[in-house]
């Protein structure tokens, strides 16, 4: 063995065993630095002869390349390890919680989303959305609804009353979204296709009646538009509503002072398990009343009843919206509680739209 | 109104099932509330008491054995124990077995042990079959009951009786005989009702009568001499109490069944208990009569009563006086049958609270022609089951029945409804309601029967043919297209709802919707309270005002949440609010609260850092997001404060436009309100007033401004500015803003504090300035420039002093 098999032997080892890139930088210093033992030696083969140099030169050239290669390996090495280190130092408990984003606690409550659904549904019908004021005259409650002077029909509505005033006229509460058909046919000629969401008042209060609740009223007039035309309008909005391929809806004639000839509707339903399913069951549900907008409430806007006709509904948005997610209890939506409005409450992105599709 | 499937058949001859009558009855619109097929009553048995004993333990029981027919326990007789003090050998009556439901007593019987023996069944008391109130002892039938048949057979109970839910508009159907003429016309069968037949009777009625209310539209009076009064025939009893009415005598029975019947409410005074004649007058203010309920009602003055000289006999169309009423000493008896103006009887009713089945239907509107035939029945009816002699009739004041004549084109129901139908079979229908129909031209020409005061025009008689024909005939139709892509529908105060809304919710808010009325205190802590906006009828003293704000609401719902264990809540809504009762005076307003540690970024402790207690900032920030949401950033809006009295006078704002619109406030509440509310804090809150935000202005396309971006870095300098504590840091931004709008792009206040170092009652504002430049990099000298100007500009406008 010759000394250079020996001392690159030696080189070998104590590269290998080098503890990092300081022990490392030490050996390259001290074997191939300026003033290093390898660098010596290379500079002594200018004074050998020929041969010896023809013989020493590949011996020490190969030397200096292989200790320099075990030190380049090495360093990669000793790299991938102060990479481990660190990582292994900066290791974090990553089931510690997050806190859920603002997005994710706020809640749209239910009569708004519901609202925004009927908007999608009517807006796509070729309806607006029309609005009204809560307290309302007597005149645009009742009389011009056609609802005579102390009939019982008024009885029905138990009614909210505000203070007379001076004339000793009694402003009321709305006790249904009617009103704002009058209004609107007072402000705008025909074709009118509206559907009014809003607030009413009756003086009532139990499980499935709160003394405040929601309506959507809805009216067309025009110079065609008949009972059979109202029939497919509701059709076509409970199906898109409920969110189901087909419905089964009974039209019965019924009373209202203000339509006639007047009907109410039910859909069937199968109420037997604890959510309510449509389309199948043998349980009829009454969920709105509707009819042809009446001669006299025609008339007293100023619409001449054999050149203009037309349909009106209401239906209780609290109601459909119990129907559609299954709330059991009226009250509670007016009630605040944070765990039912987390529960029930939509989310704010969940934006209702007919092309992604009402509900998630 | 209710009825029974055997009285519907009286008038009306159909083979048509249960099923379909229900059926065809809400289709026709007289909706079927319910039907009670009486199955309950299959399973009880006729069974004869073969022997009755002591029971060994029990003083007041007795031990019997019973036997019910060669179906039952194998012939063999039956140990039943039983309490009956007529309980005894011998008797016939009526037995419950085991698995039994007894409807009296709610309960489904099964093999019992009373005092230590067994019972195999149970002998039924009336009452415990809802028969009767009756519950002195068990059933004690005729001894030659059939033993071991069903009990219902025997006494004919298996007569389903029908409700329906009467609209207001339909008195005509405040009888059977009126539902079986619906019936009929919708094709179910034939009307077989007769008219009554017409007596005149003999003598004079021998009653003064003197009509002077204007509430009386005709009266018929009639006395039957030498009646005999007892309880009215079984066949009558039974269907009485069917329909859940109490027999009381044949002649109360007589006027109960005649309401049901034909849906005219009648009245019997007992003639020997009239003193002198009989005043048809309206009450004296503080008049008083003891009704037939037992009950003593005080009539407001105008109340329309019949008197006799010594007072109130009877309160007009509602509720007969129990000093007249017949008994089953009556030989002599007045029958009343009147016809009273609708209005006047549902507001006397009304008035006394008096629910009665003669005001059902006189405030609905009675059939004015059958006045005095109504009184003819009634007067057979007495003849055949009291005997007696009966006087001419007494007649006043009644007008004749002037019928409406409306013309129907044959186009009409197509028109209304789209279904069409054939002028023959319109005629048909309108024929069997009574409406006479004759042709003329293309159209029919009707009078209207003078039981349907509902029908005025032609609309009516469309809805009379629509349901009769059938509403299932309808198909739908499509509403004519637009033929278009939809536009926008929504008006941009709609929009601006939605937007508010959505943020708020995004802001991790929870909404809410409360009632629009509050306390009293609630809506005078908030400014409200106005008399014009009080209700006349709340459902409770706590709901009375019309809410002038949605914050009271809001807090008073975080306080409900606060006591039920959830104290950090950030509720909001989008609702009204009520300045006055005009339609004006209803306010569009987005408002919300959060209390305890609701911040943005959510409540209570966390291993990352727990949430603080929120501040008028975080109301502040709220505003902010919402403003920007609807498209009407606040930025550079001027904020005043302090907000409105129920805020914290040191910790709340307002942003105003202009100098008199508030647009929006927010801030900590005022301990006082906190305190009206019985909410504690810590609370923040605010309400903006979106109908107060300017109307986005009309764009003539949807192209956003050029963006035009800048070649050059932005530059960053910072300033600290010592300042008297109360300069307001908006006042420092602005004034470096102002010094140069070209290139100053940002101020930011990145600290604020206060030290002894800086001297009492001064505070240290730095802010970080973006100067971005467009055309050219800034120069040292342009920045020393830039940089005096913003200081001078700061220091000249709050006296402020750069820090060195």
């Amino acid at each position: 063995m010759s000394d250079t098999d020996a001392l690159e032997k030696e080189l070998l080892t104590a590269i290998d065993q080098a503890e990092d890139e300081a022990a490392l930088e030490a050996i390259r210093i001290a074997e191939l630095g300026k003033k290093g033992r390898i660098s010596d030696m290379m500079k002594g083969l200018g004074k050998m002869s020929p041969e010896e140099r023809k013989e020493a030169g590949p011996r020490l050239n190969g030397l200096r390349d292989r200790v320099q290669g075990a030190i380049g390996a090495k360093r990669e090495v000793l790299a991938e390890k102060a990479i481990e280190a660190r990582l292994q130092a900066e290791r974090l408990d990553v089931t510690l919680p997050v806190r859920a984003g603002p997005a994710g606690r706020g809640r749209i409550h239910p009569i708004s989303q519901v609202i925004d659904e009927i908007s999608a549904i009517f807006g796509d019908l070729g309806f607006q959305i029309a609005e009204g004021p809560d307290i309302e005259t007597d005149y645009y409650n009742f009389t011009a609804l056609n609802f005579p002077e102390g009939h019982p029909a008024r009885e029905m509505h138990d009614t909210f009353f505000l203070q007379p005033d001076e004339n000793g006229e009694r402003k009321v509460l709305r006790t249904h979204t009617s009103p704002v058909q009058v209004r609107t046919m007072e402000a705008q000629q025909p074709p009118i296709r509206i559907v009014i969401p809003g607030k009413t008042y009756r003086q009532d209060s139990d499980a499935t009646h709160t003394p405040m609740f929601h309506q959507l009223e809805g009216l067309v007039v025009d110079t065609t538009s008949n009972i059979a035309n109202m029939k497919w309008v509701l059709e076509e909005f409970c199906k898109a509503f409920f969110e189901v391929p087909s419905l089964n809806m009974r039209f019965r004639p019924s009373f209202f002072p203000f339509t006639e000839p007047s009907l109410e509707v039910d859909i069937q339903c199968d109420r037997s398990g604890s959510e309510v399913r449509f389309g199948e069951g043998n349980d009829w549900m009454e969920i709105l009343g509707c009819g042809m907008v009446h001669p006299n409430v025609l008339r007293g806007v100023g619409l001449d009843p054999d050149v203009y006709q037309g349909f009106a509904w209401g239906m209780g948005i609290d109601r459909i919206a119990m129907l559609k997610y299954g709330m059991p209890d009226l009250r509670a939506f007016f009630d605040a509680d944070v765990r039912w409005l987390e529960h029930y409450g939509f989310r704010p992105l969940d934006m209702p739209t007919l092309f992604g599709g009402l509900s998630q | 109104m209710k009825f029974t499937l055997s009285w519907l058949k009286e008038h009306l001859e159909t083979d048509a099932t249960l099923t379909e009558i229900c059926e065809r009855l809400t289709m026709i619109g007289l909706e079927v509330e319910s039907v009670d097929d009486r199955a309950v009553f299959e399973p009880f048995v006729i069974a004869r008491v073969v022997s009755a004993g002591q029971h060994p333990d029990a003083d007041r029981l007795k031990l019997l054995s019973v036997e019910a027919g060669p179906q039952v326990n194998e012939g063999k007789p039956l140990q039943i124990v039983c309490g009956a003090p007529n309980a005894r050998e011998g008797l016939v009556g009526v037995l419950a077995l085991p698995g039994t439901y007894v409807p009296g007593i709610d309960t489904t019987l099964a093999v019992g042990k009373i005092r230590g023996v067994e019972s195999f069944g149970m002998m039924c008391s009336e009452r415990e079959l809802e028969l009767s109130e009756a519950h002195e002892g068990i059933i004690d039938l005729p001894g030659d009951a059939p033993v071991g048949t069903r009990f219902a057979d025997y006494a004919g109970l298996i007569d389903p009786v029908i409700e329906i839910n009467l609209t207001p508009n339909r008195p005509d159907a405040t009888g059977v005989a009126g539902i079986a003429r619906d019936l009929a016309a919708s094709g179910l069968g034939q009307l077989k009702t007769a008219e009554p037949a017409r007596i005149e009777g003999e003598g004079e009625c021998g009653v003064g009568l003197t009509v002077t209310s204007e509430t009386c539209l005709g009266f018929a009076l009639r006395r039957v001499s030498g009646v005999k009064n007892g309880p009215s025939p079984e066949w009558m009893q039974k269907r009485l109490k069917a329909i859940g009415l109490r027999p009381i005598n044949a002649l109360v029975d007589i006027t109960n069944y005649v309401t049901f019947d034909r849906g005219r409410p009648l009245h019997v005074f007992d003639a020997a208990k009239v003193a002198g004649g009989l005043t048809v007058r309206d009450a004296t203010e503080g008049e008083t009569v003891l009704a037939l309920d037992q009950r003593e009602y005080t009539l407001p003055a105008g109340t329309c009563v019949i008197a006799d000289d010594k007072g109130v006999e009877s309160i007009a169309g509602i509720m007969g006086g129990e000093h007249s009423g017949c008994d089953e000493t009556t030989t002599e008896v007045l029958i009343e049958s009147a016809l009273w103006e609708p209005l006047d009887i549902a507001r006397t009713g009304r008035t006394l609270g008096i629910i009665t089945d003669a005001r059902y239907r006189f405030e609905r509107g009675v059939d004015p022609a059958f006045m005095e035939p109504g009184l003819d029945l009634a007067t057979q009816m007495v003849l055949d089951l009291c005997g007696g002699t009966p006087s001419a009739r007494l007649v006043e004041g009644v007008k004749p029945h002037q019928a409406k004549e409306i013309t129907l084109p044959w186009s009409e129901v197509e028109r209304l409804t789209g279904l069409a139908v054939e002028p023959d079979e319109q005629e048909a229908i309108l024929g069997v309601l009574g409406f006479s129909p004759r042709r003329e031209g293309e159209a029919l020409v009707t009078t209207v029967p003078s039981w349907r005061p509902d029908v005025e025009g032609k609309a009516d008689l469309v809805e009379e043919v629509m349901r009769l024909k059938g509403v299932n005939e309808i198909r739908p139709a499509p509403l004519s297209s637009h033929m278009a892509v939809n536009g926008k529908i929504l008006t941009s105060a709609q929009t601006r709802n939605r937007a508010a809304r959505r943020a708020l919710a995004a802001r991790g808010m929870v909404e809410c919707v409360s009632y629009s009325f509050v306390s009293e205190a609630e809506a005078k802590a908030f400014g409200g309270g106005a008399s014009a906006l009080k209700l006349a009828n709340p459902i409770s003293a706590d709901l009375s005002d019309m809410r002038p704000s949605l914050l009271p609401g809001l807090i008073a719902a975080a306080g409900r949440n606060a006591a039920r264990g959830y104290g950090d809540t950030a509720l909001f809504e989008v609702a009204a609010t009520y300045l006055s009762d005009k339609p004006d005076g209803q306010r569009r307003v987005a408002g919300g609260i959060r209390r305890g540690t609701a911040g943005m970024d959510g409540p209570g402790r966390f291993w990352s850092g727990n949430a603080e207690a929120v501040t008028v900032f975080d109301a502040k920030a709220d505003v902010f997001a919402a403003l920007d949401a609807i498209g009407f950033p606040a930025d550079g809006l001027m904020i005043e404060t302090p907000a409105s009295d129920w805020y914290h006078p040191g910790r709340s704002g307002r942003i105003k436009l202009g100098p008199k619109v508030v647009l929006a406030e927010f801030g900590e509440f005022h301990p006082r309100v906190l305190k009206t509310l019985d909410v504690s804090g810590p609370l923040c809150g605010f309400e903006i007033h979106l109908d107060r935000v300017p109307e986005p202005k009309k764009k003539a396309t949807r192209t956003k401004p050029v963006l035009t971006l800048s070649a050059f870095q932005p530059v960053r300098r910072d300033f600290a500015f010592v300042v008297d504590a109360a300069v307001e840091a908006g006042r420092i931004v602005k004034a470096a803003e102002t010094a140069d709008k070209a290139l100053v792009r940002e101020v930011r206040v990145f600290d604020v504090f206060a030290g002894a170092a800086l001297g009492e009652g001064r505070k240290s504002v730095a802010i970080e300035v973006t100067l971005a430049p467009t055309d050219h990099t800034l120069t040292d000298d342009e920045l020393e420039a830039v940089s005096a100007r913003i200081v001078g500009q700061v220091e000249k406008a709050t006296g402020a002093t750069l820090r060195g």
